[in-house]
């Protein structure tokens, strides 16, 4: 099926307007200099990506397929299906080129600012997946590249700033606020306001003014048009349950949007519950990344959508032990999905997704990413052995939510990149999972 | 002050108070500061302190977390503002105790308008903004396309919506942009973010050339301007207004915490150089134009 006909088809699901909008989310919120960009981008949306003009999208998978090293597998987990008592199938996004599905939206824009005749890339990185993807994709296709990256993320990303670097790309270290992702965007922002003629904005996730949101999850939708394939072909039915983490949302949208007219398949948004879901208003601190589940409507970066933000409209700083999932805000096109009831957002905390990293690791062999942890993390509370014995809340939990026999996991990325994070807070805590990390201090 | 525009009789009657602000005093001096900075009392005196130096048009920051229209020094304002505690409650509470010749205008970002009262409703903002006094607001992360909202409660409490123009508007948007202007039209001298330059962009007269004929809107120039000669040459390029916020901002951050008095007296003087400078433009102008009449150029044989 083309894009085009698979978009006609799914069009009456996302109620998407001229203006990209999504139900009351979505639009374009920003500095005037920017909006015919915007426009150019939009047109050069529909032609190239909606409509496959002059052969983009042909071209847009060849180069997934050979430089991206897609299809990645759906792989049946057996320890975890065994663990869970169900089956449960992993989406290795981990084996995508780079080490996560944010190759497959930065190949798609990087060439798409090609055909736009684009001599420059910018793009903000929070864990540094998405910069890594960007150099990875502006070097594969010779185009100069320019990153900006909180000072926070700098410090807990080291590997893939060097990656970055390695790539031929520049990257700025953004010192203002608390130095993550939402830092990076505003600087990126202020760069592509100030180069807007000759640069193009590759932004990371299914979060800015329109076009972007429908964009990424477009590039990103590859992930599951895959999955549903692969499981019709081994498992000869829809899967019960789609589990995927949250941050900005592209892992989430791109596992998700080709099972959305799926009526019956159970679509689960795992944000990052980070250590707590209180949240300090006085001094603008929410401890989490929680924006599905405790944000309110407003503007960030461009679109309206769901963020945690204080009751005056301030822009709350977010945390979680996962640097890819630290953003105060969230795709407009989740928040409706949210919205209209058709995504189930849910949170699992820091020490949960670090126990689940353990976990898949020591099980399974392969390290994930801290975010996908998020995900891997919910599917032990809700089908854990504990859920099944002894936490009645959570067996409650599970029983209600009812993750049915058949469940796939987004492992959206590879978890290389956060081992010293991973060391650092074993270190600090007393988890069952872990290993002994001790052995790693000489 | 002696301009000859206000008692031009083919010029549409004016009820907008900033229109009529920037007919009257022509060329006008527009002047940015931030709310909070250091704290709303330092403001209080920091705006009728630009008030006396001669500023026609206050415009006042309502500080929000991300200003992505903003460079490095509206940006530490804004920081220092929130880290003050600034909030949209304490910023009307400053603008109902100000008394200045000046009207004032708001410019702040659209979450900061959708959060006052209810969620998502710019209204209860734009009531209270009326209550205070204030004239106009600005919100440079709101192009006109997501402008109605707040065109419409604007309209119901008699507020000016004032629009940016940048380098890169042209064509159908210009003229949407500009059918929508009221009060003045911002015209940004220069692609990318606030901040004083050390001289003006060749932009500004290809942006002004641009919006000729398209409204009798007044056209005020900005981003970069810091000093008399700059407004001075804005005004040249044919511009009603100049707008000067980062070179006061600096004024401000420079002083610390030494207590209002120096602070405002630099930020006095500092209005009437920029005012002095668009005023000697103007005066320039008539000048040549007067001598233009009476001395054509003599022809070469």
């Amino acid at each position: 099926m083309s894009t085009s006909e698979r978009d006609h088809e799914r069009g009456d699901q996302r109620e998407r307007t001229s203006h990209g909008s999504f139900g009351e989310y979505g639009g374009q919120y920003v500095p005037e200099a920017v909006m015919p960009a915007l426009q150019e981008l939009e047109d050069a949306y529909e032609r190239y990506v909606l409509e496959n003009e002059d052969g983009f999208m042909d071209e847009f998978r060849e180069r997934l397929r050979d430089f991206g090293g897609r299809p990645t597998p759906l792989q049946r987990a057996d320890r975890l299906s065994e663990r869970y008592g169900r089956e449960i199938y992993l989406k290795r996004e981990d084996l995508v080129h780079g080490g996560a599905h944010k190759l497959n939206n930065a190949l798609g824009q990087v060439l798409l600012a090609k055909y736009m005749g684009k001599e420059r890339i910018v793009a903000e990185t929070g864990a540094g997946q998405h910069g890594t993807a960007t150099a990875m994709a502006a070097a594969h296709l010779d185009v100069p590249c320019e990153i900006y990256m909180g000072r926070t993320d700098v410090n807990r990303q080291r590997p893939n700033v060097y990656r970055m670097r390695m790539n031929g790309a520049q990257v700025n270290p953004v010192d203002a606020g608390s130095g993550t992702l939402k830092e990076a965007i505003n600087e990126t922002m202020r760069d592509w306001s100030t180069t807007v003629e000759t640069s193009h904005y590759v932004i990371g996730s299914v979060v800015g003014p329109h076009p972007f949101p429908a964009m990424v999850r477009d590039f990103q939708a590859v992930i599951s048009d895959e999955a549903r394939e692969q499981l019709l072909e081994s498992a000869g039915r829809l899967p019960d349950t789609v589990i995927a983490c949250a941050g900005g949302g592209s892992n989430t949208m791109g596992a998700f949007d080709a099972f959305i007219p799926d009526a019956d398949v159970d679509l689960v948004a795992v944000e990052a519950g980070g250590s707590s879901l209180e949240i300090d208003e006085g001094d603008g601190i929410a401890p989490n990344s929680a924006t599905l589940s405790t944000g309110s409507d407003g503007v960030l970066h461009g679109a309206m959508t769901k963020l945690l933000q204080s009751d005056d409209g301030q822009i709350m700083e977010s945390h979680s032990v996962s640097a890819g999932l630290d953003y105060a805000g969230v795709g407009p096109e989740l928040s409706h999905l949210v919205e209209t009831g058709r995504v189930r957002p849910v949170n699992v905390d820091d020490e949960t997704a670090l126990e689940a990293f353990h976990r898949l690791s020591t099980l399974e062999g392969i390290i994930p990413a801290l975010e996908s942890s998020h995900a891997l993390g919910y599917l032990e509370r809700a089908a854990g052995p504990a859920a099944k014995t002894s936490n009645e809340q959570h067996a409650q939990e599970a029983a209600e939510e009812g993750l049915g026999d058949l469940v796939v996991v987004n492992v959206s990325g590879r978890g290389d990149k956060d081992l010293e994070t991973v060391l650092e807070e074993t270190e600090a805590r007393d988890l069952a999972a872990a290993p002994d990390v001790e052995v790693f201090d000489s | 002050m002696s301009d000859d525009r206000d008692d031009s009789s083919d010029r549409p009657a004016v009820d907008s108070e900033i229109e009529a602000a920037i007919y009257e005093n022509h060329p006008a001096l527009i002047a940015y500061i931030t709310a909070g900075d250091p704290s709303l009392e330092d403001t209080k005196a920091y705006v009728e302190a630009l008030d006396r130096g001669g500023a026609d048009l206050i415009e006042l920051g309502l500080p929000f977390s991300e200003p992505i229209a903003e460079g490095p020094t509206i940006q530490g304002a804004i920081n220092r503002a929130l880290a003050a505690g600034t909030t949209p409650a304490g910023f009307f509470d400053l603008v109902d105790g100000l008394e200045t010749d000046a009207p004032l205008l708001v410019m702040t970002y659209y979450n900061m308008l959708l959060q006052f009262g209810a969620e998502a409703d710019v209204r209860p903002f734009v009531e209270r903004a009326a209550d205070a006094g204030i004239s106009g607001v600005i919100v440079p992360d709101l192009p006109a396309e997501e402008a109605e909202p707040l065109c419409a409660a604007c309209d119901e409490f008699g507020l000016d919506v004032v629009f940016i123009v940048a380098p890169t508007t042209e064509g159908d948007r210009l003229e949407t942009i500009m059918s929508r202007a009221s009060g003045f039209v911002y015209v940004q001298a220069r692609l990318g973010t606030t901040g004083a330059r050390a001289d003006v962009s060749s932009a500004t007269h290809d942006s002004l050339e641009r919006l000729e004929g398209h409204s009798d809107v007044p056209k005020a120039v900005g981003f970069g301007v810091s000093k008399g000669d700059h407004a001075a040459e804005i005004v040249e390029a044919g511009a009603d207004g100049v707008i000067v916020g980062s070179a006061l901002v600096d004024i401000v951050a420079a002083h610390g915490s030494d207590g209002d008095a120096p602070a405002a007296a630099d930020l006095e003087e500092k209005a009437r150089e920029l005012k002095a400078g668009a005023e000697r433009a103007a005066a320039d102008a008539d000048a040549t134009d007067g001598e233009q009449e009476r001395t054509p150029e003599p022809e070469h044989p």
